[in-house]
């Protein structure tokens, strides 16, 4: 730990968490390191591939492109979070039956931006387009998949939640 | 879209009661992913791990004077500064070559770079600490003096005589080449009534796994044994890679393979940096963690595909093809890559080109040579999509040249359905294959003569669509034929362990490695459904070299074909042993008895006679209440090879419609459809993702990616912002339909599937583009990636 160290206070997936951190640290190596939850992936570190994608005080952010001493007193929610939670299980349910990642590595992030997706059109009352999802879900890469499947199952998801509103 | 659960099975043959061949169940082991909840290499810590940075050349080629190392020793967190000289101590170098490529050629690489860096991004020096940032500050400290060499870079001239030798001790940069002449092609020419010659570029590219190759090795001192945590897609390969370079038995060196982000090919090669951080372990004698970030993976990550083919093709007015002439170049960096060789691409398109079609007459000729740029190495579907642009790309400048439809062009030249087994003028053996079928069956699934009516109303109002083709085949299900003969220890068989466990559930060891393509849940579906349990009681270990059967891995497409039909023998032989021993218990023959969703029953009646859990009770618990001589063997193990024919060839054909802006240059994908065959399907919904992820890998290469390099041999778009990849909104819907020819070489008769979407994609985009520019006067283009600049170009307006 270098002089540059700081105390940081933040919620972490609804647990208070207190750590020293070097204020180069990215939020995603001090989730990943220092909290070990190795969920949010690391691919590219210059916010391009959106696996390191997660909710910080409900927005989706790049852990790459932010440090951990900037989410000091903010709420910071993981795929880890996501799942225990129950809030995206019809996402992720939708994701295993169609086959909707392969890897799996870009999983977490994609399902953090699809969610934030369909919690914008629940909020608009709007099914979005299958161009619309896939112009969403861009700034996430999947090198498995072709996408296609991804889309499939957002959209089923987002047509599941509107039916059962 | 509606998402189905399951579809009917297409299949009799394998159609066992509760049968799971044919049927689109999920994923075993998607939940632990979905959740984030997978082990990747790249998570795994162990106590005590280091890590590993490394100092990688700013040059393409320059002799290493001097390392001055004593500032970083010094560093806060640095364990240790080791150079190449001293690595070379632990570790011995390897020479990439195979025996059956006769004439390859390449020099000794070591881990770390020994007195000379041969490309940008070779490691010429390792720092270790107890992070990564700290052995990153470590290598900041690390000063390297270098007198830079002179850089090959162009493999048009890399033969030249005035061109430096890059290993002096090859005596020239000629790493391979082959010639090849079949038939009469002269003659064919002179006789045809068209001739089109052009010269196909494709760009240089790479895998961009998700992933980044990662590797933890652990040495430990007092076991004498090293264990690897690493994302490679052949765990056995690379423990008998790991032990023969430093000095170890294969009992010394356990590899472990869990979760892989992505592979591609990618992660099926030996690279000098893992080997080094494998040896720094035992140096160190405690774990050590090397992670490529993205820039190292750009600049030492295998590239692929970097070839430019003179090509010509004869054609008769009727449409019959008279002749294919190749001149293929490829320059593969400065090694040949260890063990798989970097002669195997150039050889793949010599033997690719004009594939699906009769013409007996071919002349092929391709060199390989050396550079100063990144190596370059297989990468998915290798080969196929520069063979298979070059031959489409013909076939559809042959068709509009003599005015012909140019799906009527191949069916005029596609091998007849019936004319298995035949011989390819390459010397390619084919079991069976179906052009004609899957061709029928793409035009009526794209309803291709709507499609055509719809472009030609849209062209009266200045809207710019094509449509292109590109049959293919692919090779998958390798034999040795493909490395073994070769002199490669690269295993073409493989297993599958099945154990019957104590509560009557079934446990698989395959040495078929998993890395999303799913071959995990083909494994699980062959034994359920040669065994006889509901999916649910079957558990597949894979991925272990202490526990698996020995074993390829995944690649070349052989998972399912290779690694399904051990596993459905695997089954098969559990069965019978476990019904001796019901026969035993019930007094019955076991001829008349059968196992049906998890359940002893009666071979006629179905009637339930014994549960496999109380058969587990009686035989592990009390074996003494067995009658004197039976002996229950739970446990069983199966291999399987392919033997009739050196490669199960699949087939296929692809179609792309697609808009280009002919004010921006930019293109649309409208639609993609590929109709494929790889004999029994296992699991269509795994077949036709793999299809899907493929056609998008192959669309990247026609539209997006390039690996771009300057005249020094520095690569300029390292980075993620500036090497393109596809995104979602770039991407169409993909359709996929299927023809199914099994092979008899198995009983399963499934072929692999992994690498024709890759394989076919490039040349159909390639086509629809130079479709819709046709009529603008437009000279085809063939030069990939076709970036809005190239098509401007092309329509004069830059």
């Amino acid at each position: 730990m270098s002089d540059t160290a700081l105390s940081i206070t933040l919620i972490v997936n609804g647990e208070t968490v207190s750590e020293r951190v070097d204020a180069r640290k990215t939020l995603v190596d001090f989730l990943r390191e220092d909290l070990a939850l190795t969920g949010s992936h690391v691919g590219c570190e210059h916010g391009v591939c959106g696996t390191c994608t997660v909710r910080v005080n409900g927005e989706i952010v790049r852990g790459c492109l932010m440090l951990a001493v900037q989410c000091d007193g903010a709420t910071v929610e993981t795929v880890e979070g996501l799942s225990d939670s129950g809030e995206i299980a019809d996402l992720q349910a939708a994701f295993e039956q169609r086959n909707a990642l392969q890897c799996g590595y870009c999983t977490p992030g994609m399902l953090a931006t699809a969610q934030d997706l369909l919690k914008r059109a629940q909020t608009s009352g709007r099914v979005p387009s299958r161009d619309e999802i896939r112009e969403q879900l861009s700034g996430n890469y999947c090198r498995c998949t072709g996408y296609h499947a991804i889309v499939d199952a957002v959209e089923a998801v987002a047509i599941a939640r509107a039916e059962a509103k | 879209m509606k998402i189905t659960d399951d579809s009917p099975s297409v299949l009799s043959a394998l159609d066992r009661p509760n049968s799971y061949i044919g049927r689109s169940v999920p994923r075993p082991n998607l939940k632990r992913l979905t959740q984030g909840r997978g082990q990747y290499v790249s998570d795994v810590a162990l106590p005590r791990m280091a890590h590993v940075a490394f100092v990688r050349s700013p040059h393409a080629h320059a002799r290493i004077v001097s390392i001055a190392t004593e500032t970083a020793k010094k560093s806060p967190g640095v364990i240790a500064v080791v150079t190449g000289a001293e690595l070379a101590k632990v570790m011995t170098p390897w020479v990439g070559v195979l025996t059956h490529l006769k004439g390859l050629k390449s020099a000794p690489q070591h881990a770390i770079a020994v007195e000379r860096a041969c490309w940008q991004g070779e490691a010429v020096c390792a720092v270790v600490a107890r992070t990564r940032a700290e052995a990153e500050d470590g290598c900041e400290l690390v000063e390297v003096s270098y007198d830079p060499l002179p850089a090959v870079v162009d493999p048009e001239t890399a033969l030249d005589p005035t061109t430096p030798v890059i290993q002096p001790d090859l005596g020239d940069n000629l790493c391979f080449e082959r010639k090849l002449d079949a038939g009469a092609v002269d003659k064919a020419f002179a006789e045809s009534d068209a001739v089109v010659e052009t010269t196909f570029v494709c760009g240089r590219h790479t895998g961009v796994t998700n992933e980044p190759r990662a590797c933890v090795a652990d040495w430990n001192e007092g076991e004498q044994r090293m264990t690897v945590y690493h994302g490679t897609q052949a765990p056995h390969m690379m423990q008998d890679l790991f032990a023969k370079h430093l000095g170890l038995a294969h009992q010394q060196v356990r590899v472990l393979t869990k979760d892989v982000g992505g592979s591609f090919g990618i992660k099926v090669h030996t690279y000098a940096d893992e080997m080094a951080t494998v040896a720094l372990s035992k140096m160190l004698k405690r774990p050590v963690k090397f992670v490529a970030d993205r820039l190292e993976s750009f600049v030492t990550d295998i590239h692929a595909r970097d070839h430019r083919i003179k090509a010509k093709i004869g054609v008769k007015s009727d449409g019959t093809i008279t002749a294919f002439e190749i001149d293929d170049l490829t320059g593969i960096g400065p090694y040949s890559v260890y063990p798989r060789t970097s002669g195997i691409e150039a050889n793949q398109v010599v033997n690719l080109v004009g594939g699906p079609y009769s013409c007996p007459n071919y002349r092929a000729q391709t060199r390989v040579v050396f550079t100063n740029k990144n190596v370059m190495c297989q990468y998915r579907a290798v080969g196929h999509p520069i063979a298979v642009a070059v031959t489409e790309g013909l076939v559809e400048q042959a068709a509009a040249k003599i005015g012909m439809d140019p799906l009527e062009l191949r069916r005029r030249n596609l091998i007849a359905d019936d004319a298995y087994p035949c011989t390819s003028a390459a010397g390619l053996k084919f079991e069976k294959l179906s052009h004609h079928e899957a061709l029928a069956h793409l035009d009526a699934m794209m309803n291709y003569a709507g499609l055509r009516a719809e472009q030609a109303k849209l062209r009266q109002q200045g809207i710019y669509r094509g449509i292109g083709f590109a049959s293919f085949i692919e090779v998958t299900n390798p034999s040795a034929a493909f490395y073994g003969v070769g002199g490669a220890r690269i295993t073409s068989q493989d297993g599958a362990t099945v154990r019957l466990d104590a509560q009557g559930a079934v446990v698989v060891q395959t040495g078929v490695t998993e890395q999303g393509q799913g071959a995990e849940a083909v494994v699980a579906q062959c034994v359920a459904s040669s065994f006889g349990v509901p999916l649910d009681r079957v558990r597949v270990i894979t991925g272990d070299t202490d526990v698996t059967p020995y074993g390829g891995g995944t690649w070349a497409s052989r998972a399912a074909g290779i690694g399904g039909e051990a596993s459905w023998q695997a089954g098969k032989a559990l069965r019978a042993n476990v019904l001796a021993v019901a026969g035993s218990m019930l007094q019955t023959t076991p001829e008349t008895l059968d196992i049906r969703n998890g359940v002893v029953v009666d071979k006629t009646t179905g009637n339930e006679r014994l549960p496999l859990e109380e058969l587990a009770r009686v035989a592990y618990f009390r074996p003494d209440t067995l009658p004197a001589g039976i002996q229950a063997e739970l446990m069983v193990t199966r291999h399987y090879v392919p033997r009739a024919w050196p490669f199960a060839f699949t087939n296929g054909i692809q179609a792309s419609y697609l808009e280009v802006d002919t004010d921006s240059g930019f293109v649309k994908l409208l639609k993609h459809w590929c109709v494929e065959d790889c004999g029994t399907i296992i699991n269509p919904q795994l077949v036709d993702e793999q299809i899907r992820g493929g056609v998008v890998q192959g669309i990247g290469a026609a539209l997006f990616e390039q690996c771009l390099y300057d005249e020094r041999g520095q690569m300029l778009n390292g980075t993620m912002a500036d090497y393109l990849v596809p995104m979602a909104v770039e991407m169409p819907d993909i359709e996929c339909g299927h023809v199914v020819s099994p092979t008899a070489d198995s009983e399963l008769g499934a072929k692999g599937a992994g690498e024709a979407g890759t394989a076919g994609a490039p040349a159909s985009v390639m086509n629809a583009i130079n479709d819709a520019l046709r009529p603008l006067g437009a000279a085809p283009l063939t030069d990939m990636p076709f970036t809005p600049e190239k098509i401007l170009r092309a329509l004069g307006k830059v």
